[in-house]
């Protein structure tokens, strides 16, 4: 589903004054630059929505790391980025509560809603959709993320009633 | 010595070893993959498996991996017991979900390190129905090939390019099922070591890329042992033939010299070797200045008619072996025999012969340097100029992390827990040198310095050493870290032309030694046999050895003048050539690639290259070593020694027409001088036999044999036979505990891939069961090589630039530049600046400059340098563009307004479609 309208400029391949002033907050930290990969790449992510090669590179430059060393660091981590992402990122559980909690449904309500399944952005740009081994929240499953919300005991009601804007356009967009 | 139980049997182990290293030792076949000798344990593949019990009564015991557990007295282990050995099997069929059924197609079969464990564990039927990952594959340069499917995810690759050899652009991406190892973006890897990835890749992911382009099997190679003519370093490689082509070069291991790694020019430059630019025959010019092509009989009468009873001058060659060197000076008289080296590089020869032969230090091979706690480097760009040795300095930065690893307690192959413990801690290394170096990255401090000033900072260390003072911080630091020191090792050499660096580092090593502590002192030279050579010249006279220059001088009284191996272009002026080519005297030159000197000369015989005839080269550490051929040369080509011994049979010379047989040749030149005595030595001699017979230079499951030249005719030739060898063009023989100089490949039942090596080694990672190659023939007379010449302040002139010789991997050496994926590498020749003087001269990278020395112009690219002493420019060495620029000399520069810039190198046909990893189904 990602196609180039969506991709989503990167602001600058220079790192902005602000994001410089969190880096050198977390350097101050750490006894080796490179030990603020991490958090460079989370507060660039914050930023921007996504870590492009661009930013990357900054990144790496910023913290005397060769671009092949953040690389290994930002494509280990899931919740890192390295392609453009909606506004919002759906992270949705799929582990073993969730799933003994009727998840797979819920999935499909979903995808049905928002017309795109997992790992594919939607047309307006608005949600990305990923799956996500447990939110540590099983007592309350099935669950999902929707940004930084968590949502809790999901049932087909509960997707209607956030994205009801959403499910009116979705018709023609599977 | 504890004494550790596998499957019942008592075994005596080394203290401190792993029981993977244990059972290796024991001859045991343990499977492995991600453990390497010279990288140690990580427990990654977790392919070593095998159970350890508790005790005697102990029936079940627990799993564990032979390279994390280490020997313990009395421990008990079982290699066979059901489980591990299910283990294992279920081990490799895991990797094998993955790894596609390619191996027809894939350059690593036939020599696959999984493919070989696979049959050890006994996995033999797929279960796996399902889709395999797949990746996009990376355009990484002209020298590797990346498959990435075939890949095991052992982690080595990483390991050795970052952790071992200080590669940058080379890494895991992703995580679980679609890790990937690769680079950022594609492009050429830039480690100057990167070919070793191809041995070190236990399966096809990075494979040999020249080779793919002609491929043969290991098994239908034909190898012997030979020697790199790269540098003066004296790698053992064992290069690899078929169709009468160089197919490839694999590293030969030498326990004190390279170990299991090569450089990239070692291993990749020797493509000159199939060149179209190679004579076949020899050649008498005639008057219009085109050569007539005669017969071997017809060379050897007329060069005969011109050379006996004549007045003969002979120039020899530092890429050339000691025995062609040696009959050339013999035959023309001491007296007439140039050596060959540039006036400027004599003297600096002559002054590190002396140094070698006094010094109190001593001149460590490789493997000593990588003890070292302590290092000052004078002048040198190791990288560039002795690559393998800069490895090797690698390692030594790492002795701090492993003192740091023996107050905890670690063993030393617990790999990544010592690189956790130590992060960036390093042992000392300082660099003093005109501009950056490729091991800066590693240094505790960097000093940019000109020349002479380089000299003065050695002396400046030599007398605080000796309890003088200095002002300057970095002199003392040096001092200090040198007198700290249990290892200490001074390394300079002949690069940058300058005979006062060389004094400069000899006065530290020595001071050091007046002080009482051992000092290592390694001086690098050029090629291949320069120290061979200047060990040749300084014997043989009481005289100063005569000189080009001086040779030109008196070219006119000459009848005639023989050239071993040497383009004097290289070497000489033009006004001092141009001397030598119109003085009259006949001229008759032998060399492997046509160059302007044959094009000068009135005679011209085609010399067998390395990989096609036998000598002795003597390295940097004083190494004699022997190189002997992969197969006969082709056409009318003739080893350069024979050439001699046949000028010199129909010259009716009166001791060299007794000589038949190369070893005759070598027993001459070993009692021309004490000094070469044991050079009789260095390899067995040609009767040598093993178990009766000759050692094979082909496998034993060679195939077609009689067939493969059917197509050009099919009358079945007889094989060549090897007169002067003990290695015979053959299959029949025992390629198995030979001395070492003679092992011509590594391979045993099982392991058909380089991990035999095991099988031939005494131990793990100890030396080979047939010795170390090569034979140390300067003994030091231990009274002290000092050389009181303090250096002059060079004379500056405004908006002048001191020239300093930048030498590069790729592109200064002769011969491997005439390598097309060498050359592609190297690149247009620069002149390297510093930002200021780019400012200044309103230039960017990419740019041209016009360089004016005296009534010289040459453009050349501009290269940016991240550090550069004051007042110096660097200029890309040994470049054919560049060969008219001399070290130490003045120039001026203005922006070249013509220059075009160039456009990107990569070759369209060898990229890929992707651009960076990750994994896609199809």
């Amino acid at each position: 589903m990602i196609d180039a309208q969506m991709i989503q400029t990167d602001v600058s391949s220079a790192l902005s004054p602000e994001e410089l002033s969190e880096i050198d907050g977390e350097l101050a930290h750490v006894p080796y630059k490179s030990g603020a990969a991490i958090d460079a790449l989370k507060i660039v992510q914050a930023k921007r929505g996504w870590i492009s090669d661009q930013s990357l590179q900054a990144i790496a430059k910023y913290l005397d790391m060769s671009a092949e060393e953040l690389e290994g660091i930002a494509t280990f981590y899931n919740l890192i980025y390295r392609r453009p992402v909606g506004k919002k990122v759906i992270l949705f559980c799929d582990s073993v509560s969730c799933w003994i909690c009727g998840c797979d449904g819920i999935k499909q309500k979903l995808t049905d809603v928002l017309g795109v399944d997992y790992g594919e952005t939607t047309q307006d740009d608005a949600y990305t959709l990923i799956p996500v081994p447990c939110l540590g929240a099983c007592d309350r499953a099935p669950v999902m993320m929707v940004g930084d919300d968590l949502h809790t005991h999901l049932d087909e009601a509960k997707i209607d009633a956030l994205f009801s804007d959403k499910n009116k356009k979705a018709g023609g967009n599977s | 010595m504890p004494t550790i139980y596998i499957d019942g049997q008592a075994l005596e182990v080394a203290q401190g070893e792993n029981i993977l290293e244990a059972c290796l030792n024991a001859g045991m076949d343990l499977p492995y993959f991600c453990w390497h000798p010279a990288m140690g344990s990580i427990g990654s593949c977790r392919q070593c498996a095998l159970v350890q019990y508790q005790n005697e009564e102990d029936t079940r015991g627990r799993i564990v991996m032979g390279c994390m557990t280490p020997v313990t007295e009395g421990a008990r282990f079982s290699l066979n017991a059901e489980n591990a050995t299910e283990f294992r099997s279920a081990v490799v069929e895991s990797l094998m979900l993955n790894h596609p059924h390619d191996c027809p197609v894939c350059g690593e079969g036939g020599e696959c390190h999984l493919q070989d464990m696979t049959v050890m564990v006994g996995h033999r039927d797929r279960r796996y129905t399902g889709k395999k990952n797949t990746h996009r594959n990376q355009y990484l340069g002209p020298l590797i090939h990346h498959e990435m499917n075939r890949c095991i995810t052992c982690y080595r690759c990483e390991r050795y390019y970052r952790d071992y050899a200080g590669g940058k652009d080379l890494g895991a991406q992703a995580s679980h099922d679609h890790v990937y190892f690769g680079r950022h973006e594609e492009g050429v890897l830039q480690s100057e070591f990167s070919g070793n990835l191809v041995e070190v890749c236990p399966t096809g992911v990075f494979t040999d890329k020249p080779f793919l382009k002609h491929y043969s099997r290991k098994w239908d190679l034909q190898s012997a042992p030979s020697i790199c003519s790269g540098c003066a370093v004296g790698c053992n490689i064992a290069p690899g033939e078929r169709y009468g082509k160089l197919k490839r070069v694999h590293n030969r291991y030498n326990h004190e010299v390279n170990g299991y790694f090569l450089c990239d020019r070692g291993r990749f430059g020797s493509g000159y070797i199939n060149s179209d630019a190679r004579l076949d025959y020899a050649g008498i010019k005639k008057p219009d200045g085109s050569f007539m092509a005669v017969h071997q009989q017809q060379a050897i009468d007329t060069a005969a008619s011109w050379i006996k009873h004549k007045k003969v001058a002979g120039i020899g060659s530092p890429r050339a072996s000691l025995e062609a060197n040696y009959l050339l000076r013999e035959l023309v008289g001491a007296a007439n025999f140039v050596a060959g080296f540039s006036d400027r590089e004599a003297e600096i020869m002559g002054t590190i012969v002396h140094s070698l032969k006094h010094t109190r230090a001593s001149n460590p091979s490789i493997k000593q340097m990588e003890a070292a706690d302590a290092i000052l480097i004078l002048g040198e760009d190791v990288t560039n100029t002795a690559p393998r040795v800069a490895l090797g300095l690698r390692q030594s930065v790492r002795n701090k992390a492993f003192e740091l690893a023996e107050q905890m307690g670690l063993p030393p192959w617990q790999d990544a827990a010592i690189r956790n413990l130590a992060q960036d801690q390093r042992s000392p290394m300082i660099i003093v040198s005109a501009m950056d170096t490729r091991l800066d990255d590693v240094a505790s401090r960097c000093v940019s310095l000109a020349a002479d000033d380089i000299a003065v900072f050695g002396y400046a260390v030599a007398e605080v050493l000796a309890g003088g003072k200095s002002e300057d911080v970095a002199v003392n630091e040096a001092a200090e870290i040198l007198l700290r020191a249990k290892h200490p090792l001074i390394l300079s050499g002949s690069s940058m032309s300058h005979t006062g660096i060389v004094n400069g580092a000899v006065a530290v090593a020595e001071a050091l030694e007046a002080q009482n502590k051992s000092a290592m002192l390694s001086l690098c030279v050029a090629e291949s046999n320069s120290l061979g050579l200047a060990l040749l010249v300084d014997s043989g006279l009481k005289t100063k050895p005569l000189s080009i220059s001086k040779l030109a001088k008196k070219s006119s009284k000459l009848d005639a003048l023989i050239i071993l191996e040497n383009d004097l272009d290289r070497r000489s002026n033009k006004a001092d050539i141009d001397l030598l080519v119109t003085g009259g005297a006949k001229i008759v030159s032998m060399d492997i690639l046509e160059n302007s000197t044959l094009n000068n000369s009135d005679l011209v015989l085609p010399a067998a290259s390395y990989a096609e005839s036998q000598g002795t080269l003597v390295s940097s550490e004083g190494r004699a070593q022997r190189y002997f051929p992969v197969y006969r040369p082709a056409a009318e080509r003739l080893p350069s020694w024979q050439w001699m011994l046949q000028l010199a049979d129909a010259c009716e010379h009166k001791t060299l027409s007794e000589l038949e047989h190369f070893d005759q040749v070598v027993a001459a030149c070993a009692a021309s001088q004490p000094l070469f005595a044991t050079l009789v030595d260095v390899a067995p001699l040609r009767d040598y036999r093993s178990q009766g017979q000759k050692i094979p230079r082909q496998t034993h499951r060679y195939s077609g044999r009689t067939a493969m030249n059917a197509g050009v005719s099919v009358h079945e030739p007889q094989q060549p036979e090897d007169t002067e060898s003990a290695l015979a063009f053959s299959m029949e023989g025992l390629n198995r505990d030979e001395p070492a100089s003679l092992i011509p490949y590594v391979w045993s039942p099982g392991w058909n891939s380089n991990q035999s090596l095991q099988k031939f080694q005494a131990e793990v990672d100890g030396p080979l069961k047939g010795g170390t190659a090569g034979v140390r023939i300067i003994q030091s007379t231990g009274l002290g090589a000092l050389q009181s010449s303090e250096p002059a302040e060079p004379t500056l002139k405004p908006h002048h630039w001191l020239l300093v010789p930048v030498h590069q991997v790729h592109g200064s050496e002769e011969m491997s530049a005439n390598t097309d994926e060498i050359a592609e590498l190297a690149g247009r020749a620069f002149i390297g600046i510093g930002e200021k003087v780019a400012e200044k001269l309103d230039v960017a990278e990419g740019d041209g400059v016009v360089v004016t020395q005296g009534k010289t112009d040459i453009s050349l690219q501009v290269k940016i340098l991240s550090r550069v002493a004051k007042n110096c420019v660097g200029f890309s060495a040994g470049y054919s563009e560049t060969l008219g620029l001399t070290a130490g000399s003045l120039v001026s520069l203005v922006k070249d307004q013509q220059w075009v810039r160039a456009t990107s190198q990569m070759i369209a046909t060898d990229k890929g479609t992707g651009t960076r990893g990750g994994s896609a189904h199809v």
